[in-house]
């Protein structure tokens, strides 16, 4: 039962909230960016606020238009501590001095206000790039001025943080690569994101924003490279042990020509290919390892990925979705005890010792198949718990909507097929 | 990569062995110098006999007063290793271009970070503003001591007993390797196997222990023990501040207790609250370590904001404007800072609804502080603002906690966090706000409060170039992390690829230079003050005071206040200064007063040996210090020698030489 509360806890809780928002305008973001810090930081390449996705150059603008709006305050506070500081020094002795003057209502009404109207518009500002931009929910845009085609289907890209590289697989391709990631430009981008051992966060700065990749759990991040280049860099943003400071990765973004040229030459393998990647080769790749140059994969066993985030690579190793399964039926009572070795997971740490388990015993494996047939899980099941983007941007400015309609029982008259639509629509963003 | 593995044990002395000390030069040359300071100062102090003083003095000492002092002490000694840390940082990451791998190891790095981080939180910044606390409030109250004065004893005990477990990590074994709140699942015993975790553990769990109590002592303190006339709206500023934030204490602290207990279950018993394995939720340890975590924050810069106050409306010669709304925008802060520390993790994948909630709570926050800001600005407004140090570190912070608080409410932004998350920008937007809001308040605390303390001033060409040295060396040592952040670096590396960044690691690291004068200067300060001594004499009330701590002689008497002062106003001393309010004169009574007792600092020494223990899994040793420690405090119940009187004759002749001293001030 333990177990299967906390999973239910590692899933993300989400308020189906998906109300119209204004679209923000990228001129005026870029009138703002202009008047503020980025001309005064043109000299360096400030990534964050002139990166090369759309989501990243999103979440650079609202950093820059909060500076602004924020700025409105700060700046006056500034002068006015300066100058008065100046203007009533001690030696001043024409200033005005009245030492019981403490209150005056007028004076403290506007410094509760002041701060107070900024942070309502800060505030409305956060509520919409916030769910506008929230990592999970699928890209209603290309560009500022490109929906996202219709039939356009995102690239899947799975991604595992080890101890201390990054290994990306393919599913589409079914290759695979180590601290490379090599996008299309133009396609929207679908990384479903783990660990293996500890807390890393995946961050392409050009790219996106980072999000935490946890081990046993699922982050997911969407997102667009609009700028083709060879040299964009990732890295982990959340400390993970001694090999950090080098589990760096080279970004490329290339033409949907080109990346389907480079997928077909990782297929075909070559003399610098480290061949099929499966629970072995895995296991083997897992083990800490620092600096580690790029690698490609030609294969990739298909289940890999979901059998990384249920966390039973290794043979003889429970997957968490099973432990959970059985927990879901009132779990195992005394007999559970006999699963502990198969369930352990941490129990070597980095050493990464899979001796114990690597050549399961008769009787672990007879259990094992008994707890197969117990509770058939396909492994790395995990809900999917995609956030669809508006599929017209054009209801977010408030454009064509109709007047709001009484919610009077008998004033809704649905005909089947929109009750139909209705329904499967709610439980879209369950 | 090389991999130590530590996995000696005997039952005699747990894992404790040989491989215990660290195989680092540099570990051995600042062991050296400790060593000889330390070897120095010991024989120093038997050579002028001076440990039955300090004994008798000062560490038996249930005197509010000299216990924050101590406190103070602590605090800087901590603060200087914390700044050593940083240095080294500064140092590595200045060098660690162009393929070189700097001079420190990811081992030695690791745990520079992670020390810099805990000790400048929990042994600098928290025994600094407990001490101020300890020190002001009850004479800014009219109170002779605080509630329980023994208790007072063994909290400041167990905080210095962590201190000691932090220090001793440097030589025996090693520091944790996490980062200053040590995420799981890395803490977790699978990824870090040996000592470092522990020393965090345990340091922090017996210093809590003292910094709970203390909440307790002081909440107490000011709830009980105003004079008469001090309803809660007439509390001065300082007092206010310190109440909330010792509400704080007591409410956030046992969160941390939690946490760290279910970390040392999971460590010790096997226990799965935070692993990977069996259900463990690494990410309930991150909602509950900020749970308290956040607080924390509010707890070390509220009673900051109150120096601030006081010193404001000091140096300008005026009532504090808004009293009433300073004291609700506190109160405000204290009951918001818990509903906002999901801020510090909106990467780790909650729902935008969730994720707006917290960045909009976070940015309600900046409204009450913004009003306490305008509050400072319209007290200078028609004041006459007299520029001595306190005032200058108070315009500074002004200054420079603005930029902090603006880039706070920036990342409390969750799409703008997700590009500034973890990256250098953080690091200068919360060394912002704690070097410009928390450690310039303690400077100018320092400035104001050290007459009262000790009968002088301090130095103020020294106090100017140590201010100066801060001020800009802040800006030098910060400025380019942020610009660092925006470029998208990250924090904790230990080396970059990059050449175009040295240049502005060059700089932070000058910009810590200038801090190190600043340090230094201050070092200087106060020795050549103490030197001085008789030039920098002061009366009870050197600065043209407010609040009845400016009322009684500086230092004050062991008693405090001969008869309790009754209060008619917010300004207490200002207006008995107005109305010419007579100094009794005679008519003195004996004073009942606490006893002296050695039983804090015997506990304490007793709980540093049972962290030790627990660290290094010598569970005989445990068990019996923990035996120990339940057994003294069972016997110190007994001990019914606990109090005396100062007879009336001696506080009619300590009050007549006040007299003379406070004779301007009086007349």
């Amino acid at each position: 039962m333990f177990a299967f509360a906390a999973r239910a806890y590692r899933h993300r809780m989400r308020l189906s909230d998906s109300r119209p928002k204004p679209r923000q305008t990228s001129v005026l973001a870029r009138v703002l960016a202009a008047l503020s810090l980025t001309g005064a930081l043109s000299a360096c390449n400030t990534v964050v606020l002139k990166p090369a996705g759309d989501v990243a150059q999103q979440q650079g603008d609202l950093v820059v238009m909060s500076t602004v709006l924020m700025l409105i305050i700060i700046v006056p506070v500034m002068a006015l501590t300066v100058f008065f500081a100046w203007k009533y020094r001690a030696s001043n002795k024409d200033a005005d001095y009245q030492p019981d003057w403490d209150h005056s209502t007028q004076l403290e009404l506007v410094i509760w206000a002041a701060p107070l109207l900024i942070i309502i518009c800060l505030g409305a500002l956060t509520w919409v790039g916030t769910h506008l931009l929230d990592p999970y929910r699928t890209i209603g845009r290309i560009a500022p001025d490109k929906a996202v085609a219709k039939d356009a289907r995102p690239l899947e890209v799975d991604v595992v943080a080890l101890d201390w590289k990054w290994l990306f697989i393919y599913p589409e391709q079914g290759i695979a690569t180590v601290n490379e990631l090599v996008v299309p430009a133009g396609r929207p981008l679908d990384f479903k994101i783990t660990a293996s051992s500890v807390m890393n966060s995946f961050y392409v700065p050009a790219m996106a924003g980072q999000i935490y990749a946890m081990p046993g759990m699922q982050t997911r991040l969407n997102a667009v490279m609009n700028k083709t280049g060879d040299d964009f860099v990732g890295f982990s943003a959340n400390y993970s042990g001694a090999g950090f400071s080098g589990m760096r990765f080279k970004t490329r973004s290339v033409t949907e020509a080109d990346f389907a040229r480079w997928a077909d030459s990782v297929k075909a393998g070559g003399k610098d290919s480290a061949g099929a990647l499966d629970a072995a080769t895995y296991l083997e790749l897992e083990k800490p390892s620092e600096n580690v140059p790029a690698a490609q994969y030609a294969s990739v066993s298909p289940d890999l990925y979901g059998k990384i985030l249920d966390m039973c690579v290794e043979p003889g190793k429970m997957c968490m979705s099973e432990m959970m399964a059985i927990d879901a039926r009132g779990g195992l009572g005394k007999a559970g005890i006999r699963n502990v070795s198969m369930l352990s997971y941490d129990k070597h740490g980095r050493a990464a010792s899979a001796a114990a388990n690597a050549n399961p015993d008769a009787e672990t494996r007879r259990e094992l198949a008994w707890v197969r047939a117990l509770c058939e899980q396909k492994p790395g099941t995990a809900p999917d718990n995609t956030v669809k983007a508006p599929a017209d941007l054009k209801s977010l400015s408030g454009a064509g909507l109709t007047a709001p309609q009484s919610f009077a029982p008998n004033a809704i008259a649905f005909d089947k097929a929109e009750e139909h639509a209705a329904h499967s629509h709610l439980t879209s963003r369950n | 990569m090389e991999t130590v593995v530590h996995n000696h044990w005997s039952p005699l002395l747990g894992r404790l062995w040989w491989d215990a000390i660290p195989q680092e030069p540099i570990v051995w040359a600042t062991f050296a110098a400790v060593a000889l300071g330390g070897i120095a100062l010991v024989a120093a102090l038997t050579w002028f006999k001076v440990w039955g003083y300090l004994w008798k003095e000062w560490f038996t000492s249930v005197d509010h007063k000299k216990i924050g002092i101590m406190y103070m002490v602590l605090g800087l000694v901590m603060f200087v290793r914390g700044f050593a840390d940083a240095v080294m940082m500064r140092l590595q990451q200045a060098w660690a271009f162009n393929g070189s791998e700097g001079y420190l190891n990811a081992h030695h790095f690791d745990q520079v970070f992670t020390a810099h981080g805990v000790i400048m939180i929990f042994f600098a910044a928290m025994p600094f503003v407990t001490g101020f606390m300890n020190y002001v409030v009850p004479l800014q109250i009219g109170a002779r001591d605080v509630s329980f004065p023994f208790l007072n004893n063994f909290s400041f005990w167990m905080t210095a007993s962590g201190a000691v477990l932090v220090m001793m990590s440097l030589f025996i074994g090693e520091f944790g390797q996490t980062g200053w709140l040590a995420y799981p699942p890395l803490s977790g015993i699978a990824y870090s196997p040996w000592v470092g975790v522990d020393y965090w553990i345990w340091a922090l769990q017996i210093a809590g222990v003292g910094t709970l109590l203390s909440g307790v002592n002081l909440i107490c303190t000011i709830v009980k023990m105003r004079a008469p006339g001090m309803t809660m709206m007439k509390m001065p500023v300082f007092t206010w501040t310190a109440l909330c934030t010792n509400i704080l204490i007591v409410a956030a602290f046992p969160v941390l207790t939690a946490v760290l207990c279910m970390l040392t279950a999971d460590r010790y018993l096997g226990f799965n609250f935070f692993t990977n394995d069996f259900g463990g939720s690494a990410m309930m340890y991150v909602n509950l370590i900020w749970i308290w975590g956040h607080p924390e924050v509010y707890i070390l810069i509220l009673p900051c904001f109150g120096i601030f106050s006081e010193v404001t409306s000091t140096f300008c010669g005026k009532r504090l404007f808004g009293y009433s709304s300073m004291v609700y925008a506190t109160l405000v802060i204290t009951i918001l800072s818990y509903i906002v520390w999901l801020h510090h993790f909106f990467t780790m994948g909650s729902g935008a609804s969730v994720n707006s909630f917290f960045g909009i709570t976070t940015m309600v926050i900046s409204i009450p502080t913004g009003a306490k800001l305008f509050n400072w600005l319209f007290t200078m407004y028609r004041g006459r603002i007299r520029f001595e140090l306190p005032m200058m570190w108070t315009i500074a912070f002004m200054l420079t906690f603005v930029v902090g608080g603006m880039t706070g409410v920036l990342l409390a932004v969750p799409p703008a966090d997700f590009v500034l998350h973890n990256s250098l920008f953080l690091i200068a937007h919360f060394h912002n706000v704690i070097i410009g809001g928390v450690v310039f308040g303690v400077f100018a605390g320092i400035n104001f409060w050290w007459p009262k303390a000790f009968g002088f001033k301090l130095h103020e060409g020294w106090g100017k170039l140590s201010f100066w040295s801060w001020a800009i060396g802040f800006w030098f040592a910060f400025m380019p992390l942020y610009v660092l952040g925006l470029m998208g670096v990250t924090r904790r590396m230990r080396v970059f690829d990059d050449p175009s960044l040295q240049i502005w690691f060059m700089i932070a690291a000058f910009g810590a230079a200038l801090i190190a004068l600043g340090i230094g200067a201050f070092v200087v300060q106060v020795g050549y003050s103490i030197w001085k001594r008789k030039e920098l004499a002061c009366d009870g009330d050197p600065w043209g005071g407010r609040t009845l701590e400016w009322s009684t002689t500086s230092p004050p008497p062991a008693y405090n206040f001969a008869f309790t002062p009754v209060v008619h106003d917010i300004d207490a001393w200002d207006d008995m200064k107005r109305c010419g309010a007579p100094r009794p004169a005679g008519n003195f009574k004996a004073i009942h007063m606490p006893r002296n007792t050695e039983a804090g600092i015997v506990l304490g020494g007793i709980a540093t040996v049972f962290g030790f223990a627990m660290i290094w899994h010598i569970w005989w040793l445990g068990g019996l210090t923990f035996a120990g420690l339940i057994g003294y405090a069972i016997f110190h119940t007994f001990n019914y020698n606990r109090d005396y009187y100062i007879p009336a004759d001696e506080v009619t002749a300590t009050e007549a030489t006040a007299l003379r001293q406070l004779a301007p001030a009086g007349a």
